[in-house]
């Protein structure tokens, strides 16, 4: 992200430093060291980074122990960045207890072990110190998936990014038309977490939605057919790109204005919170995940959301999808402070910088968080670095990005990087992997076929759906509901 | 019985409103599709002479609501409420907690949500001791964050609760807007049908006594583009609670309209379990020379001034609209052809209110039945002010509604 900056405004770069208030003022003036951290780290090399996050040192598990994939000898001052704030006490974020809940919350310490070093942000897993110092050692025996697990993230991640090509390819042949923004680059966060979820749990996205809604259940044709506006679509064809729902995988979005999808997960998570609480219904652990993008953490419906989700400890868990760009503002000329993570702690949950180009640490966070949610702790903010390989919709001739940055990411692809992690440790073979591309081709091909050949919708479809109750459109003047006038099911009333 | 009106100044409007006789009054719907077949009730108009009706309905598809013309002061509520038992007597905001306290306890999944609404017991003591009954989670204090809050009910709403969601005052929805237009109404129709909606935003609006530009705002004319909402405003307790009923048991996303100072009103109200049509107008008093169309806190403005068109020898029919969108055209109709001449008297501002909407609607129907323009009477394009007499220079007052009438009927 630096380096981005770094290159292309450089004419800004003295101003603003002058005027970025600590912590962050060496951000602008280091890129050199940061680009390197990107150098040196090589995405899954094994075995993967610390773990995460555990706020709370008890709960953290019998987790394998895993050494640093960088560790700290490379980087001279460069001890793991933890997700507090800048100041270099001990902080106790006083309780405070919601008398509506009757428990005393405790939150997040803030250790202040080593030197906090938070300004720069390196490719790991943010974790506390506590955790940091816990596992040091090298092993090399733990894996963090199997091989099934390895090939089912490879295999959602495939086809996402070859349902994007697709839909690019189809794009331009002028089968669906309007704004879709494809997800080429970000396959490891909406395979990271959601491939952890179970058919009940929620998803909310945004626009860039279909990965996220592929990841979950929905089926490719189901997903192709509603970008082609076709009947047999997901919403009917009356939703689109943006407008990805699913009541069977409850998938609740698909949203076409940024942010304003959070409040539906924080409404979907209470739903699950007032089921085990007033319905009785004890089992119901349901998770929600709000996906969204950096531009969307500048906008009140996030920290309202954060506020509401923390101070109810709902189930949900908020994922950001930092891939620097909204549009064509970059992440750093938009905020003032650009650390996203660091914005968890000032609503009480705690805050996870994790590397979205690494589909295990990714999955690793999301255990953490998602376990979190299940037993009822309350929300967590995970900020996922991660980068869009094309512009942010197709229409975008995205000519504001350097293309070093480009480049650079294009390196850390997330695909490439879980086919090496597999073949190195020998948990699946290029014979299995190609066997999964072909597999996902065809099933890509198949979609796009049943897309063409699936009926556009007739006319009748105009007027349905509007209401639940289609009373709603009323009583027309012959008496009569205007929903039982034939013409209204022909499409051409009058409403 | 009298209905006392509180805080309307000196002239109070006297409506007496008997309660109605509520076997008719079994408008609990069908199930969604089949409401082709509905119940044709017998029912009892009792008429401002005394004299009583037996009126079927010919079409036996609706039932309306004729309340007694009661802008004299006779008693002839007393013939009324013979025919049904004894209800209670209570205040506006008390049937509205009535009405949502039923509901909560048929339906567990019904909840509220808002800023004060547990502990403070509502702004308007809607929900007081709600909080208590059900607990904090259902009946949940919000923080200030209208956007968030109400998109949280959406989303509640969307994976099985029932929320109803309070603005404190509607005027504090205008930033609710993203979520209520884009969510609310569009989300059933984006995800082709998946997701219901099932959400009540309620609250509080109108231009009340001096309470300044913000918070007498009117919404119903921002809100009533969007589509895939209903809109439904009620002026008495009768209707109050029967309305906040139905718009709970609706699958449709609601958004009832009350009014800040009809909060006091007194009426005696059935015992019995009833629900008023969200789509339906209602009859205030028959009559023959010129349809009134009114609604909320305005239905009393012309109240007062019926009574001084009564004493000047017209007839007014006065239709309380109650439901903002959509129009029940067809009361509306029936009214229009039998008097020919429409007045609408609204307190919605003068541009792209509901008074517009429903004169082009009128316009567009019955033309042919027009033997006058229609006069449409509305606030002042102004933002309230707040001195008192330009206040009340802002908003109809029965003078004026005197004056069209007559104007009307030349």
């Amino acid at each position: 992200m630096s380096l981005s900056h770094h290159h292309l405004n450089t004419n800004i770069l003295p101003t603003l430093s002058a005027t970025i208030p600590t912590p962050f003022p060496l951000v602008f003036s280091a890129p050199i060291v940061s680009f390197l951290s990107f150098i040196f780290y090589s995405p899954l090399s094994l075995p993967s980074s610390p773990p995460i996050f555990s706020p709370f040192p008890s709960s953290l598990p019998t987790r394998k122990k895993m050494a640093t994939a960088f560790s700290p000898s490379k980087f001279a001052a460069q001890p793991f960045p933890l997700n507090t704030t800048s100041q270099n006490n001990p902080l106790t974020i006083p309780t405070t207890a919601s008398p509506f809940l009757g428990s005393t919350r405790k939150l997040i310490r803030l250790s202040s072990s080593s030197n906090l070093n938070i300004r720069r942000r390196s490719g790991t897993v943010v974790a506390v110190s506590d955790v940091v110092k816990e596992n040091k050692s090298k092993s090399t025996l733990n894996l963090l998936i199997t091989k099934e697990e390895g090939l089912e993230l490879y295999e959602d991640m495939v086809l996402g990014r070859a349902f994007e090509d697709m839909c690019a390819q189809m794009y331009y042949r002028g089968k669906m038309f309007g704004f879709v923004h494809l997800y080429n680059g970000q396959e490891a966060i909406s395979t990271g977490f959601i491939k952890l979820l179970k058919q009940q749990d929620s998803v909310v996205s945004t626009y860039r939605d279909h990965v996220h809604a592929l990841s979950k259940g929905v089926s490719a044709r189901a997903v192709m057919s509603e970008l082609f506006g076709k009947t047999t679509g997901c919403c009917r064809g009356q939703g689109g790109s943006m407008h990805m729902f699913s009541r069977e995988h409850n998938v609740l979005g698909g949203f076409a204005f940024i942010g304003e999808g959070i409040p539906v997960a924080t409404g979907a998570a209470f739903t699950s919170k007032y089921k085990r609480e007033v319905l009785k219904e004890a089992d119901c652990d349901h998770v929600t995940l709000a996906f969204f993008g950096d531009g969307t953490c500048n906008n009140g419906q996030f920290f309202e959301c954060l506020n509401m989700a923390a101070l109810w400890k709902l189930p949900i868990v908020f994922v950001v999808e930092n891939n620097l760009w909204a549009i064509g503002m970059s992440h750093l000329r938009a905020t003032s402070d650009p650390q996203i993570y660091k914005k968890g702690p000032a609503f009480g949950m705690p805050g996870v910088h994790v590397n979205g180009m690494d589909v295990l640490k990714v999955r690793e966070v999301a255990k953490e968080a998602i376990g979190r949610a299940r037993r009822g702790e309350g929300p967590t903010l995970v900020e996922c670095e991660t980068y869009r390989f094309r512009g942010h919709s197709l229409a975008d001739p995205d000519e504001l990005r350097d293309p070093a940055e480009k480049a650079h990411y294009a390196a850390r692809d997330p695909i490439t990087a879980l086919k090496k992690y597999l073949i190195e440790n020998s948990l699946a073979s290029e014979a299995d992997l190609k066997a999964i591309d072909k597999k996902i081709d065809e099933v890509v091909e198949e979609a796009v076929e049943f897309a063409d050949e699936s009926p556009v919708p007739p006319r009748s479809q105009l007027l349905e759906n509007v209401f639940a109750d289609p009373k709603g459109f009323g009583i027309g003047p012959d008496g009569q509901y205007r929903c039982e006038d034939p013409k209204f099911t022909e499409g051409t009333a009058q409403v | 019985m009298a209905a006392i009106f509180q805080g309307v100044g000196a002239a109070a409007a006297l409506s007496s409103l008997p309660s109605n006789s509520f076997d008719s009054k079994n408008f609990l719907f069908s199930p969604r599709r089949s409401f082709s077949v509905r119940k044709a009730p017998s029912f009892v108009v009792v008429r401002s002479d005394g004299t009583m009706n037996l009126d079927l309905n010919p079409k036996g598809r609706r039932a309306q609501q004729f309340i007694a013309n009661a802008v004299t002061t006779k008693e002839d509520s007393s013939a009324a409420s013979s025919f049904s038992k004894p209800g209670n007597e209570l205040l506006l905001f008390e049937a509205l907690r009535e009405g949502l306290e039923e509901e909560m306890e048929r339906d567990p999944r019904v909840c509220v949500m808002g800023e004060d609404v547990g502990h403070y017991g509502g702004s308007y003591k809607v929900t007081k001791g709600l909080a208590k009954k059900f607990g904090d989670l259902r009946v949940l204090d919000t923080p200030i964050a209208e956007n968030s809050f109400t998109g949280m009910g959406i989303g509640a709403a969307m994976t099985g609760l029932r929320p109803v969601v309070e603005g404190m005052n509607m005027g504090f929805l205008l930033l609710a807007f993203n979520q209520i237009s884009n969510n609310c109404g569009m989300l059933h129709y984006t995800s082709g049908g998946q997701f219901t909606i099932p959400i009540v935003i309620r609250g509080p609006g109108g231009v009340g006594r001096q309470l300044g530009a913000e918070h007498s705002q009117r919404l119903e004319s921002y809100f009533q583009s969007i589509p895939g909402i209903q809109m439904v405003a009620c002026s008495t307790p009768y209707n109050a609670k029967g309305l906040m009923k139905a718009a709970i048991r609706s699958e449709n996303p609601v958004i009832l309209f009350e009014h800040v100072l009809l909060y006091n009103l007194k009426e005696r109200i059935p015992d019995e379990d009833y629900i008023c049509n969200l789509e339906e107008a209602e009859m205030v008093r028959p009559g023959e020379h010129v349809t009134i169309l009114t609604y909320s806190r305005m239905r009393y403005h012309v109240m007062q001034a019926a009574k001084t068109l009564v004493n000047k020898g017209y007839d007014p029919e006065v239709i309380d609209i109650r439901s903002l969108k959509p129009f029940d055209l067809y009361t509306i109709g029936n009214s229009v052809k039998k008097t020919h001449r429409v007045l609408i008297v609204e307190e919605c501002m003068r541009t792209g209110g509901i008074g517009a909407s429903l004169t082009a609607a009128i316009t567009e129907n019955f033309h042919d039945y027009l033997d006058a323009p229609i006069i449409c009477l509305s606030s002042q394009d102004v933002p309230t002010p707040y001195a008192g007499t330009l206040e009340e220079w802002t908003v109809v007052q029965p003078a004026q509604i005197v004056a069209a009438v007559e104007q009307l009927c030349q």
